[in-house]
């Protein structure tokens, strides 16, 4: 456990929290990367995985995609876009994309998809119109399994941006690698600390909105959480 | 395709290797997370709490994870025992939430019914919760074998062997081919082990086969 | 991927306990301490030569030549290729788990001695053999030579008119260098450079070891400088520069085998011997042949060793 403590000597030298290298600054960068890569994989997957939901078209194709898409191993991609488009940010923020893709393709899509058939045959009997059906009663019931989606995707983004490092003076991850391999296993150790603090934060706040769009969007009234066989109205996003 | 008419056995031998890794980890998950998933399910606030630090461990960046594992359980850094139990840590981390909920997707009508008719607690485990349980275990099953199958890749970074060892040696060289080969390969055998657990799937669950388009519940939406 | 569940009637599954049962066994089987592919357990026997190699495919071929060469001579021997970097199979060699690997003398001095203030072939060789702990030793060292070096491109070396890194100093732009990220801690990175040449650099990390990537940002103007081998393709294919070292930032690396107890004399003269038929020539055009060519280690080594029968 020394290993640990040479970890937590490495955090609490107020060295390490300045100055480009420093803790404060790799933080934000990994956050940042963080940040763009869910941004433009939920840009391009939440659309895609409502409508396919919605429709209820092309789920073989989506479940086969996002499967291979998990089974691409992110170094060898990284390697590839690194080839590709040389050093920097480029390569590591695509492959952080197609690495976020298929969680928050699959969440949106089975979140709508999982909507009670008779809900929506109920809200159509009503009078209500595609657009409304899709934003004011598929879309909030959904919510609670696309905002686990989008957070699965955060998960492991935020892990996996350690790559970054890699082929950038980037993130947190360059405490990893230069740890690596210069044997300050210290330094490696504090980094993955980083990581893993960074995740937890990210994982709280995301639990939260979760249960903000189970309790607030889904099902304002908090009846039996499984019964969503009654239409409920949700604000419309 | 020079390189690969080259090397097609050692493409074989790193598959084997790869294999070798992927299916003790992806046993060793289900094996571990099916029993925390079920004491997860009957108490709650020890559940949140067994899912939470699940979830945390999969955001353990794999490099430093394949530092300390040594470290703590005293393999030696490069052994297959390190990545087999790195990789057993992250599939536990994505199977322990998949299957709290799918023994939360047994209808206690079914298990107080299987009592009733004189089931113990134990024969209702085995014979009502389990096989009631394996769809959706199943289907996290399916996640925990793709991811690992990608993850052992990064063996490659501590000298243990796999198809990753193409990805660290096509890089070197810069034969974007053998890198090219090396992602293709992993998904081929990520997609063949995902095909034999839905085939072993449905051998298990016969009764799953019936039509199911009338029963669809909403209980996927929590 | 979570599921509805259509509603089930229960049955008995005895199939699913028979499933587990197997699965158990597989799983106590793969981590049992007899486990049959674990390739770092074995080795240390007098029987067999466990022969080791980095992460690095020049590497590799020089540690398939000894290995092709021993089993010439009846040696079994086991190939434990392509482990990383020095400081995961270091621990390796030094517990005996591995018996022979080709290594590179400035660096594995480096190793030992952080300290050293040697930079000539000999002087290193000398003082690397005083540095191997016990029970290793280095075998004889070779003319071939393989060392990092900061190389720019040949446009970047005529615009500023540089053919030493000293010369460096004239140019008026900034200047980052790219590399492995050991190289910002080590002798030679950024704060050596200050001190041995006075001259500022800034870093950037690529870990691909002077690979392709490193090449690319290069001509890219990303990195003015990089750490590259000098046994590299990149610098055979052209269009790079190599620098001059005169003030000896960068120790001399000449290939030499680090062998264990375990090899014994016999094996090792038959190692000296592919030391001293191997030149810095030779050793690029085994490079070239793996990155053009594509052609496998064993092939390469194959060919060196018909041309250059011991």
């Amino acid at each position: 456990m020394s290993l640990l403590m040479d970890a937590g000597a490495w955090l609490g030298d107020p060295a390490n929290w300045s100055g480009d290298n420093g803790v404060p600054t790799r933080t934000v960068q990994h956050l940042a990367i963080t940040g763009a890569a869910v941004g433009i994989a939920a840009a391009v997957a939440l659309p895609a995985g409502v409508l396919i939901g919605h429709t209820r078209r092309g789920a073989g194709l989506v479940g086969a995609l996002s499967g291979a898409a998990r089974a691409i191993p992110t170094l060898g991609l990284l390697t590839l876009f690194g080839l590709a488009y040389g050093i920097g940010l480029k390569a590591s923020l695509a492959a952080l994309v197609v690495l976020a893709v298929p969680s928050i393709l699959a969440g949106a899509y089975a979140g709508v998809q999982a909507v009670d058939a008779a809900t929506v045959s109920a809200a159509r009997a009503v009078g209500m119109r595609p657009r409304q059906v899709l934003f004011g009663v598929e879309l909030p019931l959904a919510a609670p399994v696309v905002v686990g989606g989008v957070r699965a995707a955060v998960l492991q983004v935020v892990a996996t941006a350690t790559l970054a490092a890699y082929i950038a003076d980037y993130g947190l991850g360059r405490y990893l690698f230069a740890g690596l391999k210069s044997r300050d296993y210290a330094q490696m150790l504090a980094g993955a600390l980083l990581v893993a603090a960074l995740a937890l934060l990210l994982e709280l706040a995301f639990a939260a909105a979760q249960r903000y769009a189970a309790t607030r969007i889904a099902d304002p009234a908090r009846s039996d959480r499984n019964d969503t066989r009654t239409v409920q109205k949700g604000p419309t996003s | 395709m020079t390189w690969l008419a080259l090397s097609w056995e050692y493409v074989l031998e790193l598959t084997r290797d790869h294999l070798l890794l992927s299916v003790p980890a992806v046993l060793l998950s289900v094996l571990i997370a099916v029993p925390i998933g079920r004491l997860a399910n009957r108490r709650r606030v020890l559940g949140g709490l067994v899912t939470g630090a699940a979830t945390l461990m999969y955001a353990i960046p794999a490099l430093p994870l394949l530092i300390i594992i040594p470290a703590v359980f005293g393999f030696p850094l490069r052994s297959s025992a390190t990545v087999v139990t790195a990789l057993t840590v992250y599939g536990v981390a994505l199977l322990v939430r998949t299957a709290a909920d799918a023994f939360g997707s047994v209808d206690a009508e079914v298990r107080d019914a299987a009592l009733a008719v004189g089931h113990s607690p134990r024969s209702v485990f085995w014979h009502v919760d389990l096989p009631l349980a394996i769809p959706v275990l199943l289907s996290g099953t399916r996640v925990v074998a793709v991811s690992t199958v990608s993850l052992v890749t990064i063996g490659a970074l501590i000298g243990v062997p796999g198809l990753g060892s193409l990805l660290t040696d096509g890089f070197q060289r810069g034969i974007t081919e053998e890198v090219a080969v090396g992602v293709v390969a992993t998904i081929v055998v990520a997609l063949v082990l995902d095909g034999l657990l839905l085939a072993a799937g449905r051998a298990l669950t016969p009764w799953a086969r019936t039509p199911r388009r009338s029963a669809k519940t909403a209980g996927g939406a929590r | 991927m979570k599921r509805s569940l259509p509603g089930q009637r229960p049955r008995k599954r005895r199939a699913l306990a028979a499933a587990l049962a197997v699965a158990g066994t597989a799983a106590l089987t793969a981590c049992s301490g007899g486990d049959p592919f674990d390739s770092g357990s074995d080795g240390g026997d007098g029987d067999t030569i466990v022969i080791g190699s980095q992460d690095y495919y020049s590497n590799e071929i020089i540690a398939e030549i000894y290995a092709q060469a021993l089993e010439e001579a009846g040696y079994t021997v086991d190939r434990q290729f392509r482990i990383g970097q020095r400081e995961a199979y270091l621990p390796e060699i030094e517990d005996g788990t591995i018996d022979l690997f080709p290594e590179y003398s400035g660096p594995l001095l480096q190793y030992w001695n952080a300290e050293t203030s040697v930079n000539l072939p000999d002087e290193v060789y000398a003082e690397l053999e005083g540095a191997v702990p016990d029970g290793l030793r280095v075998l004889d060292q070779s003319p071939a030579n393989d060392q990092d070096s900061y190389t720019v491109t040949q446009e970047f070396a005529d615009e500023w008119g540089l053919t030493a890194i000293g010369d460096l100093a004239e140019v008026t732009t900034p200047l980052v260098l790219g590399g492995n990220s050991e190289a910002e801690t080590r002798a030679y990175g950024p704060a050596g450079m200050m001190e041995t040449y006075g001259i500022e650099i800034g870093f950037t990390p690529i870990e691909d070891g002077g690979g392709p990537l490193t090449v690319q940002a290069l001509e890219d103007g990303d990195i003015q400088l990089a750490v590259i081998y000098t046994a590299s393709p990149a610098i055979a294919q052209g269009g790079l520069v190599t620098l001059e070292d005169t003030e000896g930032l960068f120790l001399a690396s000449n290939v030499v085998p680090l062998a264990s107890d375990n090899v014994d004399d016999e094996a090792a003269a038959i190692i000296d011997g592919i030391s001293a038929g191997m030149d810095t020539e030779d050793l690029i055009a085994l490079n070239v042949r793996s990155v053009e060519e594509e052609l496998p280690a064993a092939t390469i080594a194959e060919d060196w060793l018909a041309e250059n029968p011991q």
